[in-house]
């Protein structure tokens, strides 16, 4: 059959039909291709995270995004950047107690924001899994995306020998800075269940043992943290002690808040498949769940093509439950934002039994159709939800589509409260630091110096604390910077103390030595602890004597358990024939209450941990 | 100056942060960009958001280029997965709001007036399916069967097969005008 339709003709008519571009958007997007270019090689360089951000200056992430922000911007005043303003701020928190005179701060910097002109938001160019045998970035924020803590090649961890045995005789003072950063063990963890131990430089000990919660009594009165100190029989040396030194930061009013309920509505659209996007969310999610309560529940609905709801409402508690609920979550379909919204709101009303607070927390890209296409019915049916009760907020995902009339439209009704979050970090910022409160710093330039008697000491070693060594005139400096302890925050120190007669001393006594001054006290050592009020220039001083009788508890236990698993991935020299076995034993027999699981999980992790050292 | 390398040196160069190189490359794929992207879109003002859509993008894709691959398949890939992707959107959006009230209705028939003047081939274009007019798009725009079929990342026979059902429908299509 002969062909009456020439590509050729198809060609030129092609040719002719296509339109020359407009010159005016032809420079205005090669502009934008620039200005993105130059924004992507600037962010390139950032350096990782080391250390949570809690530092007194409430809106820094969000400086630092304004600053980012080009001048001229594409589309009206960004609700993701106004949103950020306004934080996860409980409503328990509308009715703070004194430090939170932030707040007010927060509305200004959200009016200022408001009135600045918003980023270029550019919309998503997702990846055909299928037909592309490249993987294409998504979206601008590729660099600055970080879900999990990379192990890449390029990541560089500060490289430190174990702090060495120190002999009491010739040091007897040693000093450090606190440090509540718990970064290295989700590191770690990252690497161990995809299957390769960590590398050694990532593991740091001290914020593996205060990854995990421990039951220290709240301080009395007005001094910021309470002091807990036990001593035990070392787990991996019969012959020496283990001094555990605790700090309780004070908790805030907040600690009595009632019960939350709280509905995540997940967008799980199509758009959402994106690694700053589902998966950012799911971990944000899980980094929040560990900071509920157990009277607190959970429920999930999701939207995308149709509305459902994957989780019933679960106490949260139950965190394997709600993990693998929040796992199963997978990105496609469309968007389908009002059935979902509905669901959600009817999910809360339902558990509402009380005085419990109850809020839906939409997670999204933006691409929710259902508010664009009217904004003002949507805000309607918010804002009467929020007389009944029912809060929102929304929280911002992704670059990509973010949608900002309908974040505006959603964040400035139900209570206002939005954010948006485009890293890990910020997740955790947003998620946990200001859902529980613990924003706010408590103390400054924490530092914690321990002079050991050589009476009764003949050699100690600190497990961990080796990137935060301080030299002992250091102690009594103020200008010396060192870490914040947050609201409800705990620290937690081990020395392994040698007494003096033991066997398993490893140093001789001097022939010439000086004796020991004949002191007449029987006591380990004299803590002190240096700290500021926050915003203060000058330090306060608590001392506390380290007598001999100190008890062990749980705690002290669980916490030898993990000192010893970090050992055991660092360097195991003082530990002897003790290894994963005892390790494991150890900790499970101390797990002790563990209302989240956080334990049971590290029980897991040393298995694990256990497997691959075998196998290497 | 830089306009004599290769599209595959002047990406590499940007991939590393070179601005210029960037800058050069943009300048000189623009135009194909924006005329592929119209025959896939089928509509000028859809052509213009698509190329601002890769013209953000395009930054943070170059940092995955590869030099193994040629530079201009490797940006009609782009242009395409930037089009599925809108598709995909655009699907969810109408999808959404059919549920929703009249606004949108109105919207959308107000965009459909517009269209009403698009001519003959970009509407024939329209009416064939996406897998059909991505084809006929990139031989349409030059490519060789073997390149299309690199950018779609199918055989030559798939794309061979594709065209001749193209060119069935646009027949159809075309006797359907004549007789009407």
């Amino acid at each position: 059959m002969s062909d009456d339709l020439d590509f050729n003709d198809l060609k030129h008519a092609m040719r002719a039909a296509t339109p020359s571009p407009d010159a005016r958007k032809r420079a205005e997007n090669i502009a934008l291709a620039q200005e993105n270019f130059d924004r992507l090689q600037g962010s390139a360089d950032d350096a990782r995270p080391t250390s949570d951000a809690r530092k007194p200056g409430l809106f820094r992430g969000v400086m630092t995004m304004l600053k980012s922000i080009p001048a001229k911007g594409a589309l009206a005043a960004s609700t993701a950047l106004a949103a950020v303003g306004l934080v996860l701020v409980l409503p328990v928190l509308q009715e703070p107690p004194a430090p939170l005179k932030l707040r007010d701060t927060a509305k200004d910097d959200a009016v200022a924001i408001e009135e600045m002109e918003a980023p270029l938001v550019e919309p998503s160019i997702a990846p055909m899994a299928k037909s592309a045998p490249q993987r294409f970035a998504t979206g601008l924020s590729a660099p600055e995306i970080r879900p999990m803590p990379p192990l890449s090649d390029s990541e560089a961890y500060p490289e430190t020998d174990p702090n060495p045995l120190k002999v009491t005789a010739e040091s007897p003072v040693s000093t450090f800075s606190v440090d509540v950063d718990t970064a290295s063990y989700a590191v770690l963890r990252n690497s161990l269940e995809t299957g390769t131990l960590p590398p050694k430089d990532a593991v740091r000990i001290e914020e593996m043992v205060n990854y995990f919660p421990y039951d220290y009594a709240a301080p009395a009165g007005d001094t910021p943290f309470a002091t807990h100190l036990a001593t035990m029989v070392t787990p991996w040396n019969p012959d020496t002690r283990l001094l555990r030194i605790a700090l309780q930061g004070r908790l805030p009013d907040i600690a009595a808040r009632p019960p939350l309920n709280l509905v995540f509505l997940i967008d799980t659209s199509g758009s959402m498949d994106a690694a700053n996007k589902l998966p950012l969310l799911k971990q944000s999610f899980s980094l929040m769940l560990s900071e509920l309560r157990p009277e607190d529940s959970v429920a999930i609905v999701t939207y995308a093509g149709s509305a459902g709801r994957v989780l019933d409402p679960t106490p949260a508690s139950d965190r394997t439950t709600i993990l693998a609920a929040l796992d199963r979550l997978t990105a496609g379909g469309s968007t389908a934002g009002q059935a979902g919204l509905q669901q959600a709101y009817a999910t809360a009303e339902a558990m509402q039994d009380g005085e419990e607070i109850s809020r839906v927390i939409l997670a999204t890209d933006g691409d929710f159709n259902v508010g664009l296409s009217d904004p003002d019915a949507l805000k309607d049916y918010i804002a009467k939800k929020r007389e009944s009760g029912t809060y929102l907020s929304v929280l911002g995902f992704g670059r990509g589509n973010l949608d900002d009339a309908t974040m505006q439209a959603l964040a400035q009704t139900g209570n206002g409260q939005a954010a948006y979050i485009d890293t890990l970090h910020e997740a955790r910022k947003v998620l946990v630091d200001q859902l529980t409160g613990t924003l706010f710093p408590i103390a400054d330039d924490v530092k914690i110096q321990v002079e050991f008697n050589p009476a009764t000491i003949a050699e100690y070693r600190l497990i961990g604390y080796e990137t935060r060594q301080l030299n002992r005139e250091d102690f009594n400096n103020d200008k010396v910077d060192a870490g914040e302890i947050g609201a409800g925050h705990a620290v937690t120190a081990l020395y392994e103390l040698t007494p003096t007669g033991s066997p398993a001393r490893q140093t001789d006594p001097l022939r010439y030595g000086t004796a020991p001054e004949s002191s007449v006290s029987d006591e380990l050592g004299f803590l002190k602890l240096r700290y500021k009020a926050p915003g203060a220039s000058t330090s306060q001083l608590i001392e506390t004597p380290i007598t001999a009788d100190l008890k062990d508890d749980t705690d002290a236990q669980f916490a030898a358990a993990i000192a010893g698993f970090g050992q055991l991935l660092t360097d195991a020299r003082y530990l002897g024939d003790w290894g994963w076995d005892e390790a494991i034993a150890l900790a499970t027999e101390h797990r002790g209450d563990d209302p989240f699981g956080y334990r049971t999980e590290a029980v897991r992790l040393m298995r694990l941990a256990q497997s691959l050292a075998d196998r290497d | 100056m830089l306009m004599n390398l290769s599209d595959e040196a002047l990406a590499e160069a940007a991939a590393h942060g070179d601005k210029a190189a960037f800058s050069d490359l943009l300048e000189r794929h623009y135009d194909r960009v924006f005329a592929f992207a119209f025959r896939l879109t089928g509509g000028r003002t859809e052509a213009e958001d698509l190329t601002q859509d890769i013209c953000a993008a395009l930054p943070s894709k170059l940092l995955r280029f590869e030099a193994r691959a040629r530079f201009t398949t490797w940006l009609y890939r782009v242009v395409l997965n930037a089009a599925h992707d809108r598709r995909r959107r655009q699907e969810a959006h109408s999808r959404a709001a059919e549920g929703w009230g009249d606004w949108e209705i109105a919207r959308q028939a107000a965009n459909a007036e517009t269209d009403a003047r698009i001519d003959w081939l970009t509407e024939a274009m329209r009416a064939l399916s996406p897998d059909l007019r991505d084809t006929l798009a990139l031989i349409l725009d030059d490519l060789t069967h073997a390149e299309a079929a690199e950018v779609l990342n199918i055989s030559e026979g798939t794309v061979s097969w594709r065209l001749s059902q193209a060119r069935k429908h646009l027949r159809a299509l075309k006797e359907k005008e004549d007789t009407a």
